[in-house]
């Protein structure tokens, strides 16, 4: 069987960045993805990113993910695609990764894996939610941005974190019009400017309303939304109908654990970072030695800290390779901490500080 | 009705007051100056980079409000198209004696044409007046982000910050 | 509906292509998901349930949901929002669990 120094499953963000770092310190590295693209969800991002000029702030995403797959390219990274992994088995040399590649299962041993394998939308029930026109906003974003084609033509979104701002945002530009967006909670959740941009461009955004009910005999026709109180209980005679096609979902997203959930690692729940999470070092490295996490499978964050984990727990494989002396690889990671603490800061990062210092504290047994 | 950035997504003009990223009322007189309504500390510095005059300071941490010093800022507004949050407008009180020159980030299809008569909306997109569109730029440095620049009546200066899109309501 | 012009994003220039929606032909894009050439058509039914045959269209976009399966050249249960289209590819509504053609 191959056997290479690592593998890691996921070509995102997170996955590209780790293994560029890998192949920086001149490990072999295989990237496996499921998908057709590597670039996972990069490219449909079309705003430019906050963060500093290391972060590559002010490119827009599908620049950033372009930038990313040179690296990978000009560092002969092997990336496997349409290869999903389904299965991962502990080896005396290292991990075994399975997956099916043409249409039969194939097996790749890695000394150090790294699971990049990202997060998934989550759903919202409510009568109607299963006609189609409502999808996650993600998904809304994908086909704009990427294949070019609008969902539908009257909007209304559905959470007001940054995904669901940013979105609607970019439904605007392609086209669309947003009819409003609703967030259950009494504030905005994400950012203020990008709120800014919609409502300025005339999107109304009511707080502390949902959706009670969708109505349509074979497709989203009618949406009513209702104004909830302080303990989100819906305030009879507020119900306001609206004539909508298209409800976007944006209420936020689940770590896709599978394959560290099979590889047996221990988990902690941290609701504010997406749910279950594998339990990790400042290595990123789970509980299970020799397998790595990195991006929002290690908590749902965004883009920028999702390539700052990578090229973490890229190192960070790098060093247990010994491709890095432990000096090397200290002051390598120092870097990358000093700029993922500085997206972690501020009102917005400082729960996601906290909640992944409770991660970091668990990992040393403090639970 | 609770108002403010994390309620409405429009800071109000106390918020934009209390932010370092406004000038005085007197240099506003002087000529144009940017206009920074960045109210909420969010890790995000391009502005400080983008500047030529160094007259746009965040620091350390980037999550820091931006601060304008009003006597480096020429009003060039370099600035303007480098903010991912597009919440730098470029604004000359006195463009004429009786009107206002307002820039602002339009990221959107059609664009206007240098010299149409535009509806001009505020931060909620509402119509506020009509304007005439004085420059649109767009380069390759802004990537995509086109600056369009209008003529307002001088009461609108700190009030008209878009073009009003059609099918905007309240 | 296409997005032909857009502020942001350059032209779209992939090469058109044909697909087949419950015999009828519709346009697609080289490369594009079938989902996406569907929902370009108008088209957002894409399978009906098995027990009360209720509409079905996408909901997550990648792949991880299957609410938008349906029947690809007679294979029943094709995730249309993962795969690519071909040109001249039969693609129909799925009803119920769906059911192996005698093509396929």
């Amino acid at each position: 069987m191959r056997k290479v120094q690592a593998v890691i499953v996921g070509g995102g963000p997170a996955g590209l960045a780790a293994s560029i770092e890998i192949a920086k310190a001149g490990g072999k590295v295989v990237v496996i993805d499921e998908n057709g693209k590597p670039g996972g969800q990069l490219f449909k991002q079309i705003h430019k990113f906050f963060g500093s000029r290391e972060h590559r702030a002010g490119v827009r995403g599908y620049d950033i993910g372009t930038q990313l797959l040179k690296e990978t390219e000009d560092l002969g990274v092997e990336v496997l695609l349409d290869a999903p992994v389904y299965g991962l088995f502990r080896d005396p040399a290292g991990i075994m990764v399975s997956y099916m590649k043409d249409g039969r299962e194939q097996a790749i041993i890695g000394e150090k894996v790294i699971l990049a394998t990202g997060a998934a939308e989550n759903a919202l029930v409510f009568p109607g939610s299963t006609l189609p026109g409502v999808m996650g906003a993600g998904c809304a974003q994908t086909m704009i941005n990427v294949n070019r084609v609008l969902p539908g033509q009257k909007v209304i979104m559905v959470g007001s974190g940054n995904v669901g701002l940013i979105v609607s945002y970019q439904l605007i530009q392609a086209g669309a019009e947003v009819l409003a967006l609703v967030e259950a909670a009494p504030s905005i959740g994400g950012y203020g400017v990008h709120a800014g941009k919609i409502r300025r461009a005339g999107t109304p955004i009511y707080v502390g309303h949902t959706i009670k009910r969708v109505l349509g005999k074979t497709q989203v026709e009618k949406v009513e939304l209702v104004a909830l109180d302080e303990k989100f209980q819906e305030i009879p005679g507020t119900e306001k109908m609206l004539e909508a096609d298209t409800v976007c979902i944006a209420v936020g997203l689940t770590p896709l654990t599978e394959l560290a959930w099979l590889a047996g690692c221990e988990f902690t729940f941290i609701p504010l970072l997406g749910g279950h999470i594998p339990i990790h070092n400042e290595d990123m490295e789970t509980t299970v030695p020799g397998l790595y996490v990195a991006g929002d499978i290690a908590g749902a964050e965004e883009a920028s800290t999702a390539m700052e984990e990578g090229r973490l727990s890229g190192i960070a494989a790098a060093e247990a390779l010994q491709l890095y002396t432990a000096e090397e690889a200290k002051a390598l990671k120092a870097e990358v901490w000093d700029r993922m603490n500085a997206l972690r800061t501020g009102p917005f990062g400082q729960k996601r500080y906290d909640a992944k210092a409770q991660l970091l504290a668990t990992a040393k047994g403090g639970k | 009705m609770a108002d403010g950035v994390k309620i409405t997504g429009i800071p109000t003009m106390e918020e934009l007051k209390a932010t370092p990223g406004l000038v005085s009322d007197q240099r506003f007189e002087k000529s144009a100056v940017a206009v920074i309504e960045c109210v909420q500390e969010i890790p995000c510095n391009p502005c400080e980079k983008a500047c030529p005059f160094g007259a746009i300071i965040v620091g350390s941490p980037i999550t820091n409000l931006p601060v304008i010093d009003e006597d480096k800022c020429t009003g060039c507004g370099v600035c303007l198209a480098q903010c991912p949050g597009l919440a730098i407008f470029r604004v000359e009180k006195n463009y004429t004696d009786s009107t206002s020159m307002v820039e602002f980030p339009f990221e959107y299809l059609p664009l206007p044409q240098e010299g149409d008569t535009v509806p001009c909306g505020g931060r909620n997109g509402q119509y506020l007046t009509e304007g005439k569109v004085l420059k649109v730029k767009k380069t390759k440095q802004m990537d995509g982000t086109t600056l369009v620049s209008v003529e307002v009546p001088k009461q609108y200066f700190m009030d008209v910050r878009t073009i009003c899109r059609k099918g905007g309501s309240k | 509906m296409r997005v032909v012009k857009h502020p942001i994003l350059p032209e779209d220039t992939k090469p058109e292509m044909t697909i087949f929606f419950d015999g009828k032909e519709i346009p697609a894009k080289a490369g594009e998901p079938i989902a996406s050439a569907l929902l370009a058509s108008g088209v957002r039914i894409f399978r009906e349930t098995a027990k009360k045959g209720y509409p079905r269209g996408i909901f997550c976009g990648i792949g991880r949901c299957t609410d938008c399966v349906m029947t690809v050249d007679g294979q029943p249960n094709v995730r249309t929002c993962v795969t690519p289209v071909r040109q001249g590819m039969k693609v129909e509504t799925q009803k119920g669990l769906g059911r192996w053609s005698e093509k396929a």
